[in-house]
């Protein structure tokens, strides 16, 4: 049996993610709701009514569908391609035409591919075109199937956010299937861990999951770095940034004495605009002439307050100094912070048990 | 005298222009037998070879017939049909239509089930009607190969509706069978070049014919 005895309540205007090892029924679950799949038994309610008391395709029209490599017809334009439900729907091929190109600038495509066909564009594209075809008769559901599974990595990235977005903008109630468990943990607003057999593991909002898995099953499929993971769910807001060991290139050599202080081994060099050089140790430091080539790397740095502590962690464990840098939104250094003090914040964070919204990164 | 000559002296005579043994009247009987053999044989092979494709049923059913068809002899039949009914058209009929329907009906069995499956899931999830995804999914992406089908059927009877001679019909078959029996060799290779003409018009047709309904993603993408 591919799927036995699952009950499972979907919030509305959310995104739900079903996460589990291949042939655990995920897909089978997701394709029950369209009745692509029909159950041998049992009930699936939308709005409270059993979706059995429609007709099959008014059904499917209602619900967007989104599959793994797209499934766009190749004999149709991309503008076509899009317009496709709403032309089922009866609408006239301008008006749905005119949608499509809504959609198209929606999902981030470029209006100049409407009349291309789909073997002109890239698989990142052809699967943007997907969603646009899911969402042009704007279905209060949309349900996907592994949609960015056959996308290389940055693509996949990029899609993700794209979602995120747009799903900020239209609130869909969406149904997510994938086998990735950090996709789930990065798009879901709930996350419903799947096993063998269609059995339930766990249903939690991925914070949720990642700081206490039901059993061992959902631990192992989250993998060594959970605790690592969860921290994208920690605010860097609250980090006590440091400022003193920041210097500009054409520091003289008081500035540079007086920014020696105890808190911190090495000095920030930054340029004139503030933006971060790299890391010298302070008797290093000639006034009026550093030679940049000679400077530290900083790693990567962190946006205070948008990004996670998993970023700022990423970038302190990154910079051979041991230190991370905080940047603002134009890249302009904030303040430096240690490992130490990361490593105060997470404690602080798990103590409080605080789940903060999920940030970026 | 070698081929060449032939030909030369076959299409030089004026003669051989006019009157119902003329070159026009056989090339348009000719023409006639062909149109005729490969509607019928499309109107059978066509909606069998899409339906099953598009359901996926009946495929060994399906090559058992069409392996029966092609091993039953064409000159066979026709004068088997012609010593059990008699000279008539449907005697020359039955047997083109038989060697027809077998490259039509896999031809098109096959290029629907070779269709890419993701389209036609992304379809039925949408919410199209069946023969919505047959029409306007499925046959748009398989028109290629099927066009190829029945281009090789029309080809086939292009060369094979000779035999109507044998029965005393008319077409291009005649100059063939006449020529032998009177032994004018300038007619049976004028004949035979018109037949051999004949077959490359068809090509040239379905040339068209597919550059007119594929469309460009699928002619591309192929």
């Amino acid at each position: 049996m591919a799927v036995d005895r699952l009950s499972l309540d979907i919030p509305d205007r959310s995104i739900t993610v079903l996460v589990g090892p291949s042939g655990c029924g995920k897909t089978t679950t997701l394709r029950m709701i369209n009745r692509m799949v029909e159950p041998s038994e049992g009930t699936i309610l939308l709005d409270g009514k059993d979706i059995q008391q429609q007709s099959v395709n008014t059904l499917r029209r209602s619900m967007g569908y989104v599959i793994q490599n797209a499934g766009l017809f190749q004999h149709r334009t991309i503008v076509d391609n899009i317009a496709t439900v709403p032309r089922m729907l009866g609408w006239g091929k301008e008006k749905a035409r005119e949608r499509a190109r809504e959609l198209m600038e929606r999902v981030g495509l470029d209006a100049a591919l409407a009349k291309r066909y789909p073997y002109q564009l890239s698989g990142g594209q052809q699967q943007r075109v997907g969603v646009a075809r899911a969402l042009a008769a704007d279905p209060p559901v949309l349900l996907m199937d592994e949609p960015f599974s056959a996308v290389d990595p940055v693509v996949r990235k990029g899609l993700q956010d794209e979602l995120l977005r747009i799903q900020e903008e239209l609130g869909k109630t969406i149904v997510f299937v994938t086998h990735d468990i950090d996709e789930a943990v990065k798009i879901g607003t709930m996350v419903a861990v799947m096993r063998t057999g269609g059995r339930l593991a766990q249903f939690a909002p991925p914070a949720e999951l990642l700081s206490s898995p039901a059993d061992e099953f959902v631990e192992d499929f989250l993998g060594a770095d959970r605790g690592i993971r969860r921290l994208s769910f920690f605010s860097s807001a609250g980090l006590g940034l440091l400022t003193a060991p920041v210097v500009a290139i054409d520091a003289t050599a008081e500035q540079i004495a007086a920014r020696d202080t105890a808190e911190a081994p090495y000095l920030l060099v930054t340029d004139l605009d503030g933006k971060p050089l790299g890391w010298s140790e302070p008797q290093d430091l000639t006034a009026g002439s550093v030679d940049k080539g000679q400077l530290l790397s900083y790693g990567r740095p962190f946006v205070a307050g948008t990004d996670s502590l998993r970023a700022a962690l990423d970038c302190a464990v990154l910079s051979p100094t041991g230190w991370a840098v905080a940047v603002d939104a134009e890249g302009r250094v904030a303040g430096v912070v240690s490992q130490q003090t990361i490593a105060e914040a997470i404690r602080g964070a798990h103590a409080e048990g605080r789940t903060d919204s999920k940030v970026a990164g | 005298m070698n081929g060449l000559h032939y030909i030369n002296a076959f299409f030089s005579d004026n003669a051989h222009w006019q009157g119902y043994d003329g070159i026009p009247t056989r090339v348009a009987e000719h023409i006639q037998y062909t149109l005729e053999a490969l509607a019928l044989a499309a109107a059978i092979g066509l909606p069998v070879g899409l339906v099953t494709g598009h359901t996926g049923r009946g495929g060994n059913a399906l090559s058992l017939i069409a392996t029966a068809g092609r091993a039953l002899p064409t000159f066979g039949l026709l004068v088997l049909m012609t010593l059990l009914f008699g000279f008539g058209l449907v005697n020359v009929m039955t047997p083109l239509v038989v060697l027809a329907v077998p490259p039509i009906l896999v031809t098109t069995y096959e290029a629907m089930r070779s269709v890419d499956p993701s389209p036609v899931d992304a379809a039925r999830g949408m919410g199209m009607s069946e023969a919505g995804v047959l029409f306007q999914v499925e046959l748009p992406a398989a028109l290629p190969l099927i066009l190829g089908g029945l281009r090789s059927a029309a080809i086939q009877i292009v060369s094979t509706a000779t035999i109507a001679a044998y029965v005393s019909l008319g077409g291009l078959g005649r100059y063939i069978v006449d020529g032998l029996y009177q032994r004018n060799y300038e007619k049976v290779v004028g004949g035979a070049t018109l037949v051999a003409v004949l077959a490359l018009v068809t090509l040239a047709v379905f040339w068209a014919a597919s550059r007119l309904t594929v469309s460009r993603g699928v002619r591309a993408s192929g």
